[in-house]
């Protein structure tokens, strides 16, 4: 999942293409499809993605109710087709409704972190100097704290909501998307087309985000899927150690639950594992098609 | 008098440290000031209550009713000196706990990284020469399934097949209490409790360093100075070693530094899942006991672990490649 910086030059390309040339799209789809692994991962993602909308539709109710017997085994109970865990809660619906939290989480603690980085490295890469210096040094600190034991200090701090641990995970998560804009902005502020904006009389904040901003996003928003995988970790990781908000579905916090019935019935911890495995991995595979795809000079 | 320019490059390096360490500090304590109520409140909340004037003479005693710069400024002057207050807690000194739990979490932090880099580097150079083979592709799949794997998962799974199927290991702790071993067996009873949380906390980043190693050298064979290694007729191993290997390993130097730190947090999980008493298993206990002074603490410490970390791959990443520029 490492990312080329070379990355950034390639991807400028087709994003400055106009939306309504449809070609360069064709052209990316036949280049991503060509890796297999990229695809399988696309339908594991897309998998996913339905188990999170389905959720009501196919397991409705509240996940963390009693329907069954504790410890059904799987495919024995249609009430319960993956069976249930110690306090005889649906293991189908968990992993379903999981999804959607686990989804949400990542999506929206990346957009936060996204956002925090975009903004601190479009400032300190169009100014420099001691601007840049300062915000350096200040993404530097930030960076030698292990993120997960600066979430717990959060967490502890905020309360074990599903909010503050959003929050928590975009904030320990920021420093690498602020360090690809600011190199992204380093390279492309003295270009041509930025410096006739400038002496157009055009503003600061105008250029940044018209003319800058449009061509450094398109390595971030890969690099986002790298952000996301990671924010559901996190998560799960939360969760598993019983920090995590109470009230929802988690699938890591079904596998700490399951932790405890492990001997005698391994399915109602390793199923929900499997599930952020997969879903990690879907994440992992599609960056590297994309990567692929976006960056056809790489010797594969 | 000159200085030897990897010692004036060493210096130069712990320089630049030292703003960071500040801001470290700076935010930890803005991190304590956000937390609702301060220490007075938690006293005299052990307390059970007290009178107003009481509470007051005490927000005096500690300094809590100066102005806040003020109180920075001491509270920066005492991390400086490696004190983190008191642990309400553990009662007693938050710097005297986190030393007492600081061999552990070193210990499982440098057998993990050490498995993780010589296992990756070492499995990756293979796959990268021999790629595009049928063990290449396993090696790779496996690579890419291990790295998508929270390293709770997998050490779940680890304790389901060796403690409770196979019944080779134990399933926590760091000795066997009740065997009371000495001398060598001590030490060895310790290295196999410490199996399965190295291979759960390293397995992922090994599995990271060898995709990396892996094009890393698929990358570098193809350079103009192995073509002309190899048109002087130097021998396949020694390119390997002198010109493919020294170079393809520069970004899993980087890597292994800028990492530290995710490793580090990793083990919270690790060392609580298999009681290990280390500071990450503290920061876990020290959340759910609303320890605020030992988290602290242990935020501030292991950012210096990390800062200390990253001085010291830096400093090999010079020794590596000699094209790098000592500034």
């Amino acid at each position: 999942m490492s990312l080329d910086p070379d990355l950034a030059t390639a991807l400028v390309e087709p994003s400055e293409l106009p939306p309504e040339e449809p070609g360069r799209l064709a052209v990316f789809w036949r280049r991503f499809r060509r890796n297999r692994a990229a695809v399988f991962g696309l339908v594991l993602f897309v998998l996913v993605v339905a188990a999170a909308l389905l959720a009501d539709v196919i397991t409705p109710g509240d996940p963390l109710r009693r329907v069954a017997q504790p410890l059904t085994d799987p495919f024995t109970n249609p009430v319960a087709p993956l069976g249930t865990d110690q306090l005889g809660r649906d293991i189908l619906a968990g992993l379903m409704h999981g999804a959607r939290v686990s989804l949400m989480i990542g999506v929206v603690a990346t957009l936060i972190s996204v956002g925090i980085g975009i903004v601190i490295g479009a400032v300190a890469g169009y100014w420099g100097g001691w601007v840049d210096d300062v915000l350096m040094r200040f993404t530097d600190a930030f960076q030698t704290v292990p993120s997960f034991i600066l979430l717990l200090a959060l967490v502890a701090i905020m309360g074990a909501s599903l909010e503050s641990i959003i929050f928590g995970i975009g904030i320990v998560s920021w420093t690498s998307p602020a360090r690809m804009v600011r190199a992204e902005f380093m390279s492309l502020r003295h270009r041509e087309f930025v410096e006739a904006a400038r002496s157009l009389g055009q503003r600061p904040v105008a250029t940044i985000f018209r003319e800058i901003l449009p061509n450094a996003l398109p390595p971030v928003i890969v690099f986002a899927s790298v952000i996301m995988a990671t924010s559901i970790l996190l998560e799960s990781a939360l969760a598993f150690l019983a920090l995590g908000d109470p009230n929802h579905a988690s699938w890591g916090n079904m596998i700490g639950q399951g932790r405890s019935v492990l001997r005698s019935d391994w399915y109602v911890a390793v199923l929900p594992g499997i599930a952020i495995l997969l879903t990690v991995l879907s994440f992992s595979l599609m960056g590297e098609g994309l990567n692929e795809a976006l960056n056809p000079r790489q010797k594969k | 008098m000159r200085m030897p320019p990897i010692l004036a490059y060493a210096l130069r390096r712990l320089l630049q440290a030292v703003p960071t360490i500040l801001i470290v500090m700076v935010g930890t304590f803005l991190l304590m000031q956000l937390a609702p109520g301060d220490m007075v409140d938690a006293l005299v909340g052990d307390m059970g209550g007290a009178d107003a004037a009481f509470i007051a003479r005490m927000r005096q005693e500690y300094g809590l009713d100066q102005p806040v710069w003020v109180q920075l400024m001491r509270y920066m002057g005492k991390l400086a000196t490696f004190d983190f207050g008191w642990s309400y807690v553990y009662e007693q000194p938050v710097s005297t706990l986190l030393l007492d739990r600081l061999p552990v979490t070193l210990a499982l932090m440098a057998a993990s990284l050490t498995l993780a880099f010589v296992g990756g580097v070492a499995l990756g150079a293979w796959a990268g020469r021999h790629a595009y083979s049928a063990a290449d592709n396993l090696i790779s799949t496996l690579g890419l399934v291990f790295y998508a794997m929270p390293n709770f998962f997998l050490a779940l799974l680890m304790i389901l097949l060796f403690s409770i199927h196979l019944g080779w290991l134990p399933v926590g702790g760091l000795r066997d209490i009740a065997a009371f071993h000495t001398g060598w067996r001590l030490w060895l009873d310790m290295a196999i409790h410490m199996i399965m949380p190295v291979a759960a906390l390293s397995l992922i980043y090994l599995a990271f360093y060898m995709r990396l190693m892996r094009s890393s050298v698929i990358e570098v064979s193809e350079l103009d100075f192995v073509r002309t290694a190899r048109a002087k007729g130097a021998p396949e191993g020694r390119i390997m070693r002198h010109h493919i290997m020294r170079n393809a390993m520069l970004p899993v130097v980087t890597l292994l530094g800028l990492q530290f730190a995710t490793v580090l947090g990793g083990s919270v999980v690790i060392e609580t899942m298999f009681a290990l008493p280390g500071i990450a298993q503290l920061a876990y206990n020290s959340v759910i006991r609303r320890d605020l002074n030992t988290l602290m603490g242990i935020v501030f410490l292991s950012s210096l672990l990390v800062i200390a970390v990253n001085f010291i791959t830096d400093l090999i990443y010079a020794r590596l490649d000699s094209r790098i520029e000592l500034r």
